[in-house]
This record gives structure tokens, sequence and C-alpha cells, in this order.
């Protein structure tokens, strides 16, 4: 027995998005979802020996260089490779992330122009390919701080989902503004490219987080300058990162590399970037949406 | 079942062209908008196909075939309008749409068969029939980006028909691989009617959309010119076609001798306008002589739907004379046994002077006949003149 058909009905007004509809519209084309995310890994390891491999021995390199680094040259920041890294793989998943999504309906204009399908899985699925990634490459750095007795501190961990929220949701909300606006002006995709570098040294990746922090406050203003970094959302996810991996504010007496506040403070900025990723990535998938009617005309 | 399968309720598609494209954001800035020209493919266009029918689609190129096709797949947004469909959909627009190069044969059917609405787990079930069908059995672990064009359609066609669709819109992709591949396309095509889907065919075979579909709509320049059984469709689409042509004037001449009348006299006389393929054909061509000629050559061509040449003849060329005469005179073709294979054919005679080629008159594609399809049980591969006597012994 057949169940009964479904309806369609289009019509020329752009339909406004109405999200649990779409998410069970979603939901119902996860196969294609899957199938672009595991085309997207096999392409990516086509014709390579080590395929996948390839992915953990990225950070395995950058962890035997920054120890062999830290320890020949010495660091101002102990146990460097950790705090680097921490902060390097989430920022490298948003990073590639939105790279990838920005031109991931451009790249499928084949599809695009031949096949029916909810246009969103095109940059959704550019992030489930590089989320494979962050999942075995987060697991080398905490297999990492096992071995070499790190630690870990369960009460910043508790972070962790938070924060891992926080950076998804961002990343698709950016992911879902630029993979729309490449389709019409493909100088997007250079923009994104620029404006990633710049990104990367306005978050702190390789600098202690607390530098800014002491910057700030030497410098003085009528403004909270420290506010107005911290407004850049990736600065607080990488934070984030850092207190829930790195853990420790001030490692040795007298230095102190992460940013100097309680760790319920914390919790609230996050909190706060979440509920605005949230609202981002609602309204930047309404852009989407709307566009994406138009894209098999505009391609 | 009461609801159409497919409502396409007074559709209009506004595309901008512009002369050159501007993607990027100096062109655009740049490019005043008058630059992009409005063209609408398709105009106020209203259909309803019920469940269980089989569509084709015709129209010259640019009629807005293939934009309609889209809209009703959901990839292009009507300007105008609305369609309502019912069902699940399977678009083939391009054979293998979505294949990726570096993948291999097996993990495209499995991503192609995603695209077309088929879960991994239906996709398990019918993965085998669909290698058999593509008759590709040692080639699944091979990236396709090694198979040759052929393969690749058929692989592509392959998945397209084994998914399940409640409706299916085809465009142009059935004329592809070698007969025998196609003679299975076709009967797959027939088992999805028998299974009462709803079938929209985009196609410039015509003679297809006569053997396949049950009825037919042409669109021109965007609109509905025609609606009905798809032989009426596809007679009006080369009406139109014909019509288009520059070249092609109906009638002209300079009529001191010209055509009074055509007769096409069947076999067995009836005169329902068709023929048996195998029977006898008469083109009854009568001659009014306005001014004395004493060296006409009367001559006629046959024309099939494709607009080729079936076959011609003139008085000339057989050496007979029409012979110098004043009023009018009536000469006969007698095509003995028609062996042409079904459909429709057009008529053009003509009157020229056998000495320096003028033309007297000429109608071109005036008159028509048809050949039936014989009965099932009456097929052959040849016609051959067969003679039948019966004696005492």
């Amino acid at each position: 027995m057949r169940a009964a058909p479904r309806v369609v009905e289009r019509t020329s007004e752009s339909t406004k998005l109405r999200v649990i509809p779409r998410v069970r519209e979603l939901y119902a084309y996860r196969e294609i979802l899957a199938n672009l995310v595991r085309k997207g890994l096999k392409v990516k390891y086509t014709a390579s020996v080590l395929g996948a491999v390839w992915s953990l021995l990225n950070p395995l390199v950058f962890l035997a260089v920054f120890t062999f680094v830290s320890k020949v040259m010495g660091s101002n920041i102990p146990s460097y490779p950790v705090y680097l890294l921490s902060g390097l793989l989430a920022w490298n998943l948003f990073n590639v992330s939105v790279t990838l999504s920005t031109r991931s309906v451009v790249d499928n204009a084949n599809l695009v122009k031949k096949v029916y399908f909810p246009r969103e899985l095109l940059p959704l699925s550019a992030i489930g390919e590089v989320l494979v990634d962050f999942v075995l490459q987060v697991s080398v750095l905490i297999l990492f701080m096992i071995v070499t007795g790190y630690g870990f501190h369960p009460a910043n961990l508790a972070l962790l989902p938070l924060v891992v929220f926080d950076l998804f949701t961002f990343t698709t909300g950016m992911a879902f503004l630029f993979a729309a606006l490449n389709v019409r002006y493909r100088d997007v995709q250079y923009l994104v490219g620029l404006g990633m570098i710049v990104w990367f040294w306005l978050t702190p990746i390789v600098y202690p987080s607390h530098f800014v922090q002491e910057q700030a406050a030497r410098i003085g203003s009528r403004i909270d300058l420290f506010a107005v970094y911290l407004l850049n959302p990736m600065a607080d996810i990488i934070e984030g990162f850092h207190r829930a991996l790195y853990g420790v504010v001030q490692p040795r007496a007298g230095t102190v590399i992460l940013v100097d506040a309680s760790l319920g403070w914390l919790a609230a900025v996050l909190a706060t970037a979440a509920v605005a990723s949230l609202l981002l990535a609602w309204l930047t998938w309404r852009v989407f949406f709307t566009l994406s009617g138009d894209f098999a005309e505009e391609l | 079942m009461g609801s159409p399968a497919i409502e396409v309720d007074a559709i209009s598609k506004k595309f901008r062209l512009y002369r050159e494209k501007p993607t990027s954001l100096k062109a655009r800035l740049i490019s005043s908008r008058n630059r992009a020209e409005d063209f609408w493919a398709l105009r106020d266009v209203s259909l309803e196909i019920p469940e269980g029918a089989s569509l084709g689609l015709i129209g010259h190129n640019g009629s807005g075939k293939t934009t309609l096709l889209k809209v009703i797949a959901g990839i292009l947004r009507p300007t105008e309008g609305r369609v309502v469909t019912r069902g699940r959909i399977a678009a083939l627009l391009e054979l293998g749409a979505g294949f990726h190069h570096e993948l291999t044969g097996r993990e495209n059917v499995y991503l192609n068969a995603s695209f077309l609405g088929l879960s991994r787990r239906d996709t398990d079930l019918v993965y085998d029939d669909i290698v058999a069908f593509a008759e590709l059995e040692d080639f699944m672990d091979n990236q396709v980006k090694f198979y040759s064009s052929g393969m690749l359609v058929r692989l592509g066609f392959a998945v397209a028909v084994h998914v399940d669709p409640e409706i299916l819109l085809i465009d142009e992709v059935l004329a592809v691989g070698d007969e025998a591949f196609q003679a299975r396309c076709l009967e797959r095509v027939r088992q999805f009617q028998r299974d009462g889907r709803t079938i929209v065919f985009v196609t410039h075979a015509l003679d297809m959309v006569a053997r396949v579909c049950d009825w037919a709509v042409m669109l021109d320049h965007g609109h509905v010119h025609a609606v009905g059984p798809p032989e009426d469709v596809v007679r009006e689409l080369r009406y139109v076609l014909l019509r288009s042509d520059p070249n092609f004037v109906p009638e002209e001449g300079t009529r001191e001798v010209e055509i009074a009348g055509v007769e096409l006299v069947r076999g067995r006389g009836s005169n329902d306008g068709s023929v048996m393929p195998g029977e006898d054909l008469t083109i009854q061509v009568d001659v009014r002589a306005n001014e004395p000629a004493d060296d006409l050559d009367v001559s006629f061509g046959v024309w099939d739907w494709r607009n080729l040449l079936a076959t011609d003849g003139s008085t000339a060329r057989e050496g007979v004379s029409v012979g110098r005469f004043a009023g009018k005179r009536r000469v006969r073709f007698r095509l003995r046994t028609v062996p042409f294979a079904p459909g429709k054919y057009w008529i053009t005679v003509g009157l020229s002077s056998q000495m320096t080629g003028h033309v007297y008159h000429v109608q071109r594609q005036r008159y028509w006949f048809e050949v039936r399809e014989p009965e099932a049980e009456h097929q052959r591969i040849v016609v051959v003149p067969l003679e039948v006597d019966v004696e005492d012994l």
C-alpha cells in the first residue's frame, strides 16, 4: 500500500522560511546529506595511499614540532602545544567549513541546475565533511593530553557542550550567508579567504588571550576595549575551548595565560554568544532560503 | 483518484538575459540595469496532468519545454503562477546528473539514486538489477572517469529507471545508447505506464511521442500552442516548423500549367486516410494547361515526420511523356506496395519544364497519408510482394 502522496505546492512567492517544517524536510533528505559528505571525503582522499591518516598526521606533526620548539627555544606559554591545538582545531573547523561552504553551491552548479533537493544540504555537507576531520583531530589532541599526563579539569570540561554548540551554530550561520552571496558575487569567496587571515589574528589562537585583556587595561579608555574584543564570537568560542581543554588560567605564578575571569562569567559570555549565534544562523538561513529559489538560474 | 498528479496553473517564467553575466561585484556595479533583457520562457501556461497519464511535451528549440519541466521539478521557481504536484517526483533532466568522476560506479549509483529519492536500503535492493540493466557487472568498482560515454549513459539510465517515483519527468534522455538498450529503456517506460505512474516527456523525437504518450502538448515561444492526441499535436508542430522555415514556401510557380487537383487513392479504395504497410497507393495528379507546354515534367516527393525525403519520382525520370495538351490531363503515380514504417507522410507535387527546369507550379507537403501500424501478429521485418493461388488437383 502506498502512503498518501506528498502534495507539494510551489508558487512565485518566495516562501518564508518556516523552521520546523523545513527541518523536517531536511531530515527527510538526510540520505543525500550523508552521501554528499561521503562523496566529499572520498574525493578528498581519492588516489592517496594513506587517506584519512593524513587528517591525523596534521595535528600530530603540529604537536611534535611545537613540543620540540617550546622545549628547545622556550615559550612564554607553558604546554604550548596543548594551548595552541585546543584553539587551532576549533578555528580550523570554522575556517575550513566556511571556506568550503562559500564555494559549495557554485562548485555543485551541475547538481543545482539538474536535480531538486534542499539547497541547504550543500553548505551543510561541507561542514559535515570538516566535522569528520575535527573529530579525528580532537581525538589526537585528547590522546596526547592523556599520554603526556597533561590532565583534565572536570569543572572546565563542562563548558565543552556549550562551546561546541556555539562553534557549530556560528559556523553554520556564516556558511549559509557566504554560500548564498557567492552565487551572485564570486568576489565573496576571495573576500572570505582574505577575511579569514585577519580574523585569525583577531582571535586568541597563537597568542595568550590574557595578553589582550592586559593591553586593553593598560591603554585604558572610556570604552572597554576588551569587551569590544570579545564581540568577536570566535574569540569567545576559542577562549571557551582554551578554558575547557588547556584549563588553567595561571599555569605558573606570575604567568597569566587565559582570560582572568571566573568560569561562571565565561559560561555567561558563551551563553550570550549562543543566543546571538542562533539568531544569526536563523537570519542567514532565511537569506539563504530566499535566495536559493533562484540558484538554478543564477549559476 | 480525483486530483491530477500535476497541476500547472498559469505559470510564467521570466529570465534575465545579460549580454555578459556580471558575476562579480565590480561588474554588477558598472553594468547598468538596462543591459539585462527580460526573456519570457513561459507565458501563462496551464496544464492538468491526470494521474497515470503519459504526456509528451514538444516544441521547437527554446519553446520552453525544459523550463516547464524544471519548474514542475522544483528546480526553477515560477515568476508567476502555481504548480501543485502530488507524489514523489524523479526528474531525469540529465543522465547521471551528479555523477562524480573520482567515485566508482558503485558509489555513484548510491549517490545518484539518493538524488532521485531512493534511500540507501532501497538502493541495496535494486543494486544488482541496476548493474545488470546497465550491463556493467565488471566495471562497478572502477572510477567512472574511466568509463566511456556510452557506459556512463547506460549507468545513468539504469539508476533512473530503477527509482520508484509516482511522477517521472524525462528530458531528452531516452534517445541514448544502442538500439537494444533503447528498446529496454522503452520497455521499462511502458512498465511504468502499466503501473499507473505519471510520466512527462520532453523530446525532439516526434515518433517517440506518438508511440509512447497518450497525449501531447506543444509549446511555442512559451505558450501552449496545441493540446491533444499525440498524432495531431505532432502534425501541428510540423506545420509550425515548416511555416517558420524561411525556405519553405507552401505554393509557388508561374502557372502556365497548374495543379488542378491531387487525390490519394488507397489500394483497397478506402478513404479513411490510412494505408497498411504493403498496400498500394496511387497519387493522382490532375494537371490543367493554361498555355500549351510540351516538355512538362510532373513530379512528387514523399516526406516523413522528420521532414526527410522518403521517396520521390517523376514522369521524366520514368521515361513517360505527358505530351502536349490543352485542358486537363490526369497523371497517376502508382506506388506498388508501400514499404514505409508506420507514421504520417506528406506529399509534395510539382510541375516543371523538363528542359529548363522552370517551375510552373508546386504545392509543398500539402497532402498526406498515414501508414498504419499493422496488428501485432502481422508485424514483419520485410513486406515481400506475395502471390497466392489455389488450384484443383
